[in-house]
């Protein structure tokens, strides 16, 4: 047997080839959405992935996940600055913006606040004294760390990502220990206030929650996007109209089949069977992370890498949801599938962040083994 | 109030992160579990109903409307063909900004308010794919700016189809009838998606109502394939349209088309009748609405001109809806009836201007002393008939009037009719519960009183006289077949024709419309129906032209073989000598010599003031102008 390299065998061969299976997947699909091309979306998809990719692995072999811990606060401070930018830039271009030119892709603070509001929280609760766990010392300055960027990206208005900001913080709030009973009359009162907070939303907002209960209503208009994609999905069948042949999306009867809906755009041409492969993916990634989270050795790292994983799981979740008809459409992209940099930035960052923390365990146990 | 938990360490800590993360985890499997359920079920379960949706969203079948039969005339002379239309349709699914649209569209075509609060009731109503109908019969230019600005205009689809035409207008308006769109109406009753797709047009009166079924054909299909927008991809297949059959009448197309314009300005009817086959040769009722003007779908003010003369009634199909008494028309018949009853027909009866029955006298226009039956045909004297009805009685008169078809509802394909009257004792014991007087008789046998015919009856009764044989009338075309003779003798028949000879070419009520060809004579006999009764005092020859008399002539040529046999009725022409005969002579000088009937024409339409399409464009643009009541107008 040729001997191998401890650096290369230990090397994560088995989490870059579920990463490199769904983004090369999303650029095959892409590839078909633009009718069999790699321009518009397909080729920067790809070039797009191989940097964030390096990215990820540049982070997770070069920073130390204790340097993390320490810059935690202040990357939080950081992204929330951007975001309050980004915020005041709007109102004074008039109109409102949510991201930043930096060249190469528009930056979306409030997609990097995903990553900081979890590394903040880890690093808030892993600083605490376990004897504070169940008390208010707990809870307020988790409240306002997740309060002050979710604000921000509501009034953006984002009702996506601040529900995957909210979200994430919650369950590093949950998983950090705090009494549990917290979160079950929190949750008991969240749904008795629901109406109030649907009276919140915007016009736009409260129809996409209506028709997502009821799309046969307005088939032609708002309605739409859910009916034509749960077409796309269930015109597959099991093993789809084969590749290039989707008529949903070629046609275009699909809206934004490279984006929001482009998991309906694969399962028109790949079946269920795509899908189902597609998921299979998913899940390893999801356990991968999950097992690293269990089995971290410090505190920092227990909570950060579990907070990722439900960043990723939100979205995931959210956009399969809302493109099968089970959730309002709300703007969320699915992780390095759909064509957009913003969010598979966000995610090779987790990646490359769950990536440290696995390799802060002094002997690795491989993470596919 | 934290009091009660055990305290917090760093090993439990720890062991509820496990705890939690296992939990969490867990749940997410659950909403993983819960995707690929839904997954499954819409993509395997749901799988055929939205293949079919796909499906419906990528294929698109537009129906072709069937270019309809044409309508010829017995020489193959199209009085009905097609003609293509340009018109505009919307598809409603493309629609993206529907207001914007249809002022858009509004500007381009120049629509009227109208056509416009439709259009947008319309999109409204239906949605999907079924187009709705926009503007048609568009001219080139209108078409054409509508066509450059296309990529403007999501869900305008522009499409050649094909109109009805009438190449004679007016001229065949009552017997042909017009098409029309369908009715919501008609729509649920054929649950057929052809009824509501624009162009489509169905029979609405006449022979295109009655023969909807033989003339509309099948209608083609076009199969595409279209994006959300509405742009084709392409073309997966056409299958062309099969064209209704032809319908061949037994209508003299040139004929009809000289008898409507010789009515002139006048309301009435006129019925030309082969006495060979009891063919309708023309069949004509004036004035008349363009059918053209219908099958475009007529404007709303047209429609109101049309309807609102309540003097000439253009809507109305006088050669079978029209009831008129026949007056003096009906002599010949009677004389028939009276020879039947066993009088010699050269038996005498003074005529000293009128009848006495009992105290009343019943008066003659004129005194023409001792007269037998040709005589008294030929000067129309109602003495003879008086006395003769009040020895027979009308009880032995009827049979002959329905013998010749007077009264009878015939069976001709697409005109509806109203059959008249004519009377016995028994129809007036059922009808009013009263006898028969003998007055009643006198007032029959001159057309008066009961008696009410059309004038399809007086053209059938006509030929069926002039040929002796049972003729039925027949619009439609059909093989010769094997006609029964009357129940009259060719001697009886020969006093009787004699009599309608000498009203034409003897001393008779007719002598000016005499033919002015060469061995070719016509015989006939006028008749001057009152529109009021005689009691009023006024003898219907002035005032408001509703109350004059109407003018009726009946008569067949050549005297000799008779070939063709006509009714025409002048309504409100005052008599049928000065009225009606003149129409008649000219429609037969026709027959026979088209140039010198065609230079008489010329001369009469000249004083007219034009053709039928110039005078109702004139009549029409006046009518907008300055709306006039109608019903007091006077006589031209």
């Amino acid at each position: 047997m040729i001997p191998v390299p401890q650096t290369i065998r230990r090397f994560p061969w088995g989490l870059i080839a579920t990463l490199v299976f769904i983004a090369g997947f999303g650029m095959l699909v892409l590839y078909s959405a633009a009718a069999g091309s790699f321009t518009p979306w397909a080729l920067t998809h790809a070039m797009r992935f191989a940097m964030f990719l390096s990215i990820a692995l540049l982070i997770g072999y070069l920073i130390p996940l204790e340097f993390m811990g320490r810059v935690a606060f202040l990357g939080y401070a950081a992204v929330a600055i951007l975001l309050f930018g980004v915020e005041v830039m709007g109102a004074v271009k008039g109109g409102s913006q949510r991201w930043l030119n930096i060249g190469f892709m528009n930056l979306q603070p409030s997609e990097l606040m995903k990553v900081a509001i979890v590394l903040a929280l880890a690093r808030f609760y892993s600083q605490l004294p376990p004897g504070e766990t169940p008390t208010l010392r707990a809870l307020w300055p988790a409240l306002v760390l997740i309060g002050i960027p979710a604000a921000l990206v509501m009034l953006q208005p984002d009702l996506g990502t601040a529900l995957a900001i909210v979200a994430s913080g919650v369950i590093v709030m949950f998983l950090a220990g705090l009494p549990i009973w917290w979160f079950v009359s929190v949750g008991v009162a969240g749904a008795a206030a629901l109406p109030i907070l649907y009276g919140l939303l915007h016009d736009y907002q409260q129809r996409r929650v209506l028709i997502f209960l009821n799309p046969e209503d307005d088939p032609l208009g708002a309605g739409y996007h859910i009916t034509q994609s749960k077409i796309a999905i269930g015109s597959g069948g099991l093993d789809g109209k084969g590749f290039l042949n989707g008529s949903q999306s070629h046609l275009d009867y699909l809206p934004e089949g490279h984006t929001d809906f482009i998991f309906a755009t694969m399962a028109e041409e790949w079946g269920l069977l795509g899908g189902l492969a597609l998921g299979l993916a998913y899940y390893f990634l999801l356990r991968w992370s999950t097992r690293v989270a269990l089995g971290a050795p410090t505190r920092f790292g227990k909570l950060t890498a579990a907070g990722l994983t439900m960043t990723i799981f939100f979205y995931i979740a959210i956009n399969l949801m809302m493109v099968m008809g089970l959730a309002p459409v709300v703007g969320i992209p699915l992780p390095l599938f759909s064509h957009g940099g913003s969010s598979m930035m966000t995610i090779m960052l987790c990646v490359g962040i769950i990536i440290a923390i696995e390799r802060d365990k002094s002997v690795g146990r491989r993470p596919f083994g | 109030m934290f009091g009660k938990s055990p305290p917090v360490t760093e090993a439990s800590r720890g062991f509820t992160f496990t705890r939690r993360t296992m939990l969490v985890g867990g749940a997410q499997i659950a909403v993983g579990a819960a995707l690929v359920a839904r997954m499954t079920y819409i993509s395997i379960v749901d799988n055929e109903r939205y293949v079919l949706e796909s499906e419906s969203n990528r294929l698109n079948l537009t129906l072709i409307p069937p270019r309809r039969g044409w309508i010829v005339d017995r020489r193959g002379k199209a009085l009905a063909n097609n003609r293509v239309s340009l018109r505009i349709d919307l598809i409603p699914d493309r629609v993206q900004d529907a207001d914007k649209l249809v002022r858009d569209l509004s500007q381009l075509l120049a629509l009227d308010a109208d056509t416009v609060q439709r259009v947008r009731r319309d999109l409204k109503e239906s949605a999907g794919y079924q187009p709705v109908a926009v503007a048609e019969n568009l001219d080139e230019a209108r078409f054409a700016s509508v066509l450059v600005r296309l990529t403007d205009l999501p869900g305008v689809a522009p499409a050649r189809g094909f109109a009805r035409n009438y190449p004679a207008g007016a001229a065949v308006g009552h017997l042909i009838g017009y098409v029309g769109g369908p009715t919501a109406e008609e729509y649920q009753k054929a649950r057929d998606p052809l009824y509501v797709t624009p162009g489509f047009k169905t029979g609405k009166d006449g022979l295109e109502k009655y023969f909807e079924p033989f003339l509309r054909g099948k209608p083609g299909a076009r199969r595409v394939e279209v994006t959300a927008g509405g742009k084709v991809v392409r073309e997966l297949g056409t299958q062309p349209d099969v064209q209704g059959e032809t319908l061949h009448l037994a209508i003299d197309g040139d004929l009809q088309d000289y008898a409507a314009r010789r009515m002139g300005p006048q309301s009435g009817a006129c019925v030309v009748i082969d006495c060979l086959s009891g063919d309708i040769v023309a069949f004509v009722s004036m004035p008349c609405f363009d059918p053209n003007s219908f099958s475009d779908g007529i404007g709303q003010k047209e429609w109101a001109w049309l309807n609102g003369d309540t003097d000439y009634k253009p809507l109305l199909n006088k050669a079978t809806r029209g009831l008129y008494p026949p007056g003096s028309t009906l002599k010949p018949m009677a004389a028939l009836a009276i020879l039947k009853g066993g009088i010699d027909p050269a038996e005498r009866v003074n005529c000293p201007g009128g009848y006495r029955l009992g105290n009343r006298v019943f008066r003659c226009l004129g005194r023409h002393g001792p007269v037998d039956m040709p005589t008294a045909i030929e000067k129309s004297c109602n003495t003879y008939f008086y006395a003769m009805a009040h020895r027979l009685g009308y009880d032995r008169i009827a049979p002959t009037a329905r013998e010749l078809g007077l009264g009878e509802d015939f069976q001709i394909s697409g005109a509806n009719q109203r059959y008249g009257t004519i009377p016995d004792s028994m129809w007036k014991q059922r009808k009013f519960k009263q006898d028969w007087s003998a007055s009643d008789s006198l007032n029959a046998v001159i057309g008066q009183g009961y008696v009410i015919v059309n004038p399809l009856q007086l053209a059938v009764m006509t030929a069926r006289i002039a040929s002796g044989k049972a003729l039925y009338p027949s619009l439609v075309a059909r093989k010769p077949g094997i006609i029964k003779p009357l129940s009259y003798t060719q001697d009886q028949l020969a006093v009787v024709r004699s009599g309608m000879d000498r009203v034409v070419n003897g001393n008779g009520t007719a002598v000016r419309s005499r033919l002015e060809l060469d061995g070719i004579q016509l015989a006939g006999k006028t008749g001057t129906a009152q529109v009021r009764g005689l009691a009023s005092g006024s003898r219907g020859q002035s005032g408001a032209l509703r109350f004059r008399d109407h003018g009726l002539f009946v008569c067949y040529a050549p005297t000799e073989n008779p070939r063709y046999a006509a009714a025409v009725i002048i309504e409100h022409g005052m008599g049928g000598a000065r009225a009606a005969a003149p129409v008649a002579k000219d429609i037969f000088t026709y027959l026979y010599d088209r140039e010198k009937a065609m230079a008489t024409l010329d001369a009469l339409e000249t004083g007219w003031g034009g053709t039928i399409a110039q005078r109702m464009a004139r009549g029409f643009a006046a009518f907008q102008g300055m709306p006039v009541d109608l019903g007091e107008g006077e006589a031209p």
